[in-house]
């Protein structure tokens, strides 16, 4: 028997638990000629502000052991240009779209959520409140808690979509900002964005990124995400999505045997564009073997006495 | 666009610690147009995670070539790759070459392994014109007799005097303009480091000629996704980026802010 890879999340019906991670997949179309979008459990694209923004000077990514160290600084259309642009475009597919937003004040990430409300074709919004590329004011708001209840509170109050902050993993204790998402009102959370990180270059003496630092992601960071994953969904009742340095079915299952409900692939994506797709396949081949009937079978199924 | 599974067919060092990479890619040489990349997954590097990019230096049927230069970890693993092994392809990709304008009489510049990504062009083109070829030293310069069995007449420059006249490649190109008369209508071709390319840009605009010139800016995903390999050119308001990836590698010199490259 097939098993049942489908999953809710935040009251969004995904097909199965794969996601892609916000900003290694574009808005869709650079990706659509090299993978059937309408086979991902859900796309989330890249972070979307209030206005267009053009990110940082060059170079803006280096490779290190294992991993991708990026300071791109969020460029992108602005929310008008991405409906515009972009939203056309996703319609045509059936798979739920997450956009990710950020904003540059409190005032800032309410209005895009407020904008994207009755955008039709979104099925929910991922909040950024921790790139480490942004000079003014965006890390702070997932470093700080106060900052963070502040961020939440104000986006849940000006949509009806599913909301789901994205934490940051540079923070003492990870348990207390998923509590905080829950209690301000958040229907999932996702960990862990990218961490902070450096570069530099003993010849030039200089730094590798135009920014000076960066946040790492790839596998590099797959140890440090697992446990934060677990904490934080031991920490909370909402659905949790587990990210950082997957490549594999086998990463993938790792985390949601430690208690994400979904997944999401990023800097793989960029080796290989049809990472997600294989990760599904991978998942579905798995659960076949052990005989899994369903994803919630395995979620949370780690043995943590 | 396509990802492929691709089987070295020949290996060979050519000359200086450059080398050509033969492959079989059936699905992926027959689309390929002249000044279109491969992203490459360098096997056995595990631990470098992303992709390199190449210029297709020419296809013939269901075999495509790329020449490469010893520059860093992944060119370096990739020098040990045998016949017969497999290597994930991504390609063809980027906006290439147009086709040279008939009405125009057509100029190569190529700096180092740049000739790679023109060849194709030579080959192609109806009117077979000159060539600039420039170099460091004797080492640098690859594959004249390949542009000149095409037709191409190729004037070779290094730094060194090692082979050709001792200079660079813009001096060359200045001489041979002040030679013509300057009474041709030329649209050059050009790949090269930013520097050799600024200067041709420069020359470009002074003289009102066509031109088209392929970048080598780092890259990430070789997509149009991660916006790693972003350069100015001119917009709306001044600037925007546009990616080298997907938009370029090949840009007309009207449209890049030279002064930003380095």
């Amino acid at each position: 028997m097939m098993p049942d890879l489908s999953v809710e999340i935040a009251g969004i019906r995904m097909r199965n638990p794969v996601m892609t991670a916000s900003g290694t997949f574009g808005y869709g179309p650079e990706y659509a000629d090299l993978v059937d979008l309408n086979e991902l459990g859900a796309v989330v694209v890249k972070g979307i502000c209030l206005n267009p923004t053009k990110g940082n000077p060059t170079p803006r990514t280096a490779e290190t052991a294992s991993g991708l160290l990026n300071a791109i600084g969020l460029p992108g259309p602005g929310v008008e240009g991405f409906v515009r642009d972009y939203m056309p475009f996703l319609r045509r597919y059936d798979v739920p779209v997450i956009v990710n937003i950020w904003g540059k004040t409190v005032e800032e990430y309410a209005e895009v959520a407020a904008r994207l409300d009755r955008v039709p074709g979104i099925a929910g919004l991922e909040v950024n409140v921790s790139c480490p590329n942004i000079k003014e004011g965006s890390a702070m708001f997932g470093t700080d808690l106060l900052m963070f209840e502040r961020v939440v509170t104000a986006i849940r109050a000006a949509t009806k979509l599913p909301l789901i902050p994205k934490l940051a993993p540079n923070v003492a204790d990870i348990g207390e900002f998923a509590r905080c998402a829950e209690a301000s009102g958040a229907d999932a959370i996702s960990l862990i964005n990218s961490f902070p990180g450096m570069a530099v270059d003993i010849r030039t003496r200089g730094f590798k990124l135009a920014n000076k630092t960066g946040g790492l992601t790839g596998p590099a960071i797959k140890p440090i995400a697992l446990r934060l994953v677990w904490l934080a969904a031991k920490a909370v009742r909402i659905p949790v999505i587990g990210m950082g340095g997957i490549v594999t079915a086998q990463d993938a299952l790792e985390f949601m045997m430690v208690g994400a409900r979904a997944v999401a692939v990023g800097t793989a994506t960029f080796v290989n564009p049809d990472t997600a797709i294989q990760v599904i396949q991978g998942i579905r081949d798995f659960f076949v073997e052990q005989g899994i009937r369903t994803v919630y079978e395995w979620v949370g199924s780690l043995r943590d006495e | 666009m396509q990802i492929e599974l691709a089987t070295v067919h020949q290996h060979i060092p050519i000359q200086g610690g450059y080398y050509l990479l033969v492959m079989l890619a059936p699905d992926i040489a027959p689309c390929v147009r002249p000044g279109q990349f491969i992203h490459v997954k360098v096997p056995h590097l595990e631990e470098c995670l992303l992709r390199r990019p190449f210029s297709v230096f020419w296809t013939e049927g269901e075999r495509l070539a790329i020449l490469y230069k010893d520059v860093g970890r992944g060119t370096r693993t990739l020098q040990y790759l045998k016949p017969g092994e497999s290597l994930s392809i991504l390609g063809p990709l980027g906006r290439g070459f147009p086709d040279p304008d008939p009405g125009r009489f057509p100029v190569i510049v190529a700096g180092g392994y740049g000739m790679a990504a023109l060849y194709m062009t030579a080959r192609s083109a109806p009117t077979k014109g000159i060539a600039f070829f420039g170099g460091r030293s004797a080492k640098d310069i690859l594959c004249v007799g390949e542009f000149e069995a095409q037709g191409w007449s190729v004037q070779i420059t290094t730094e060194d005097g090692s082979l050709g006249r001792k200079g660079i490649v813009t001096d060359a190109l200045d001489d041979w303009w002040v030679a013509s008369g300057r009474q041709v209508r030329p649209e050059l071709f050009a790949c090269g480091p930013g520097g050799m390319l600024k200067a041709v840009a420069q020359r470009a605009l002074e003289r009102g000629w066509e031109a088209w010139t392929s970048v080598d800016n780092n890259m990430g995903c070789g997509v149009g996704a991660c916006l790693t390999c972003v350069l100015k050119v001119r917009g709306d308001n001044g600037w925007s980026w546009a990616r080298a990836c997907r938009e370029g590698p090949v840009f007309n010199v009207r449209d890049v802010l030279w002064e930003e490259v380095e």
